[in-house]
């Protein structure tokens, strides 16, 4: 296999899964596209926490921010899913730059909480404006025009899980461009080591701060596409939840991995499902005791798994060579 | 004498409230090479991590060029043409050796030229920071300093625990790195043999402070000093 290809197969397979899941499951396109805005969402809190070591617990209030600007933005102004998905990552954008600059100068747990009180403050906001978000009952009216002015949004949900897949890709693309991209590669030092990333040449704070606006923007891309498809913007959008559940996506596929994001979203959404319908009083044990396995014998996600399996398989032809 | 190069002026500093530096006055010309030497524990570190910016500095001033920069950020300092190769090395792990590199890459730094100082790091640009052997990290850790353009080089014991044709080939290195003049070279080493006939000027540390001066030669043939600092004598 070249290089080339080698590169390519990856994320050709991932599509190639999600289209056939799409006709495995055709009944089931309203779940396999929430599990399509959960890997945007996943995919923002990888930049920001798996590259570039930002502990955050609160990557749903810039879901929120981009969720309630788009639903607000299709009632009031414009009701193009595309331009809504801009004024969504404008919102998740100028949310997470304007607490960066605060945020970013701290480590640690005060982060972690300092990140869970920006997305509690804007769930209380959301809730007490309810003149304009719709207060508890949510945001309500969104009635969104064809993608393109061509596809229209469907009872079934077969424009949703189209547009959502495509967004998808260009968010997975522009991801790994930012990741390969010396910007990238300096977020990975900063990561590992701050002071040496400063020693040689980099602003620290501000690159962390870049790097929480861009995953914030990103974050809000989900929460647009959420709000647009599903016609509808709750509370839960803010919800400590969300952004608990989106982390242990993370850790379960692997953290600073494209594809551990992805396929940790993929196995803890399918589990879910599964253990939620058949025991929908303690399917919580199912994700725990799955967390933990992984945990224990996967600390670096189940993406790393297939470097084991590699190793092994090389390992039994050396050996039977 | 000119504005030019590096100045320290009467510096105290240290980790905290902890004082490690004391009073240290120190002029680097350009084009220079230094020697640092000194027992553990005297100050050589500090010395280069101050100069950084990396720890406290509770009195005194530092001048690049005549310009102040004991008030200046790290990256700010490095942005200036300083670059420290730290003691630790401090590799990206989870980084390529090209990655590693690239990840500090400004001004007209290629990988072409660090490439043609390290052959070695040509061979495993594709491996990552930890599968390297010690002496390979020391000259990734030098190359990517390298690749921020730095004017004045501070290499903070760069032979520590590598074996004796790894540290000629490093010592060739800082030979070929200083020889245009273009460039100053700080050389922090517990082996002053090699440190000493690397460099025209050495300073030897005690305590935090500097207790001699002066051309490396001079300091090369005085053997009561260097028996009473660091307990060598290299005429031996």
């Amino acid at each position: 296999m070249t290089p080339l290809m080698k590169s390519w197969a990856p994320p050709l397979a991932l599509l190639a899964l999600a289209i056939a899941l799409s006709f495995l499951m055709p009944f089931n396109l309203a779940f396999l596209t929430r599990i399509l805005i959960m890997v945007v969402l996943v995919l923002s809190l990888d930049l920001v926490l798996g590259y570039a070591g930002i502990a955050t617990l609160g990557q749903a209030a810039m879901y929120g921010a981009g969720a309630y600007a788009a639903g607000l933005f299709a009632i009031h102004v414009w009701a193009d899913p595309l331009a809504g998905l801009m004024i969504g990552a404008v919102a998740g954008s100028i949310l997470a730059f304007v607490s960066g600059l605060v945020l970013m100068r701290t480590q640690g747990l005060t982060l972690i909480m300092l990140t869970i009180a920006v997305a509690a403050i804007c769930h209380e906001i959301a809730n007490k404006a309810r003149d304009i978000t719709g207060g508890a009952d949510g945001l309500r009216g969104i009635h969104m025009e064809p993608v393109l002015g061509m596809f229209a949004f469907d009872f079934v949900g077969t424009t949703g899980f189209w547009y959502a897949l495509a967004v998808v890709v260009v968010i997975f693309v522009f991801v790994a461009l930012i990741t390969r991209a010396p910007f990238g590669l300096s977020l990975r030092g900063i990561h590992e080591s701050p002071d040496r990333m400063a020693a040689i040449g980099v602003s620290v704070y501000w690159r962390r701060v870049t790097a929480y606006t861009v995953g914030g923007a990103i974050a809000g891309v989900a929460g647009a596409l959420s709000a647009q498809i599903t016609q509808l913007v709750s509370l839960e959008s803010f919800s400590f939840t969300l952004s608990a559940e989106a982390l242990i996506m993370l850790i379960l596929g692997g953290t600073g991995r494209l594809y551990g994001a992805v396929l940790g979203t993929l196995i803890f959404m399918f589990v879910h499902h599964w253990a939620a319908a058949n025991d929908p009083f303690n399917w919580l044990f199912v994700i725990g005791a799955m967390v933990l396995a992984v945990v224990f014998f996967l600390p670096k996600g189940i993406i790393s798994a297939s470097a084991g399996l590699a190793r092994l398989i090389k390992g039994a032809r050396h050996a039977g060579s | 004498m000119t504005d030019a190069g590096l100045r320290l002026d009467n510096v105290t500093a240290g980790y905290g409230p902890t004082h490690v530096l004391d009073r240290v006055n120190l002029r680097l010309e350009p084009g220079e090479r230094l020697a640092v030497i000194g027992r553990n524990g005297a100050g050589k570190t500090t010395l280069l991590a101050t100069i950084m910016g990396l720890t406290k500095l509770h009195e005194g001033s530092l001048t690049l060029n005549g310009a102040p920069i004991q008030g200046l950020a790290p990256h700010k300092r490095s942005a200036l043409g300083l670059g420290l190769v730290p003691q630790t090395r401090d590799i990206f792990a989870s980084l390529s050796v090209e990655d590693n590199l690239l990840s500090a890459r400004r001004g007209d730094a290629t990988l072409e030229e660090a490439y043609a100082l390290f052959p070695r790091l040509k061979e495993r640009r594709r491996n990552g920071g930890a599968q390297l052997s010690g002496g390979e990290q020391q000259m990734l850790a030098i190359a990517r300093t390298l690749m921020t353009s730095p004017d004045i080089l501070l290499l903070d014991e760069p032979l520590e625990g590598l074996a004796p044709v790894i540290c000629e080939q490093l010592m060739q290195v800082f030979e070929d790195l200083a020889s245009d003049g273009r460039r100053s070279v700080v050389l922090v080493e517990q082996q002053a043999a090699a440190a000493l006939s690397f460099a025209n000027r050495a300073v030897l540390m005690a305590n935090g402070a500097i207790v001699h001066d002066g051309p490396a030669a001079e300091l090369r043939n005085n053997a009561d000093l260097l028996n009473r600092h660091i307990g060598v004598s290299l005429n031996a």
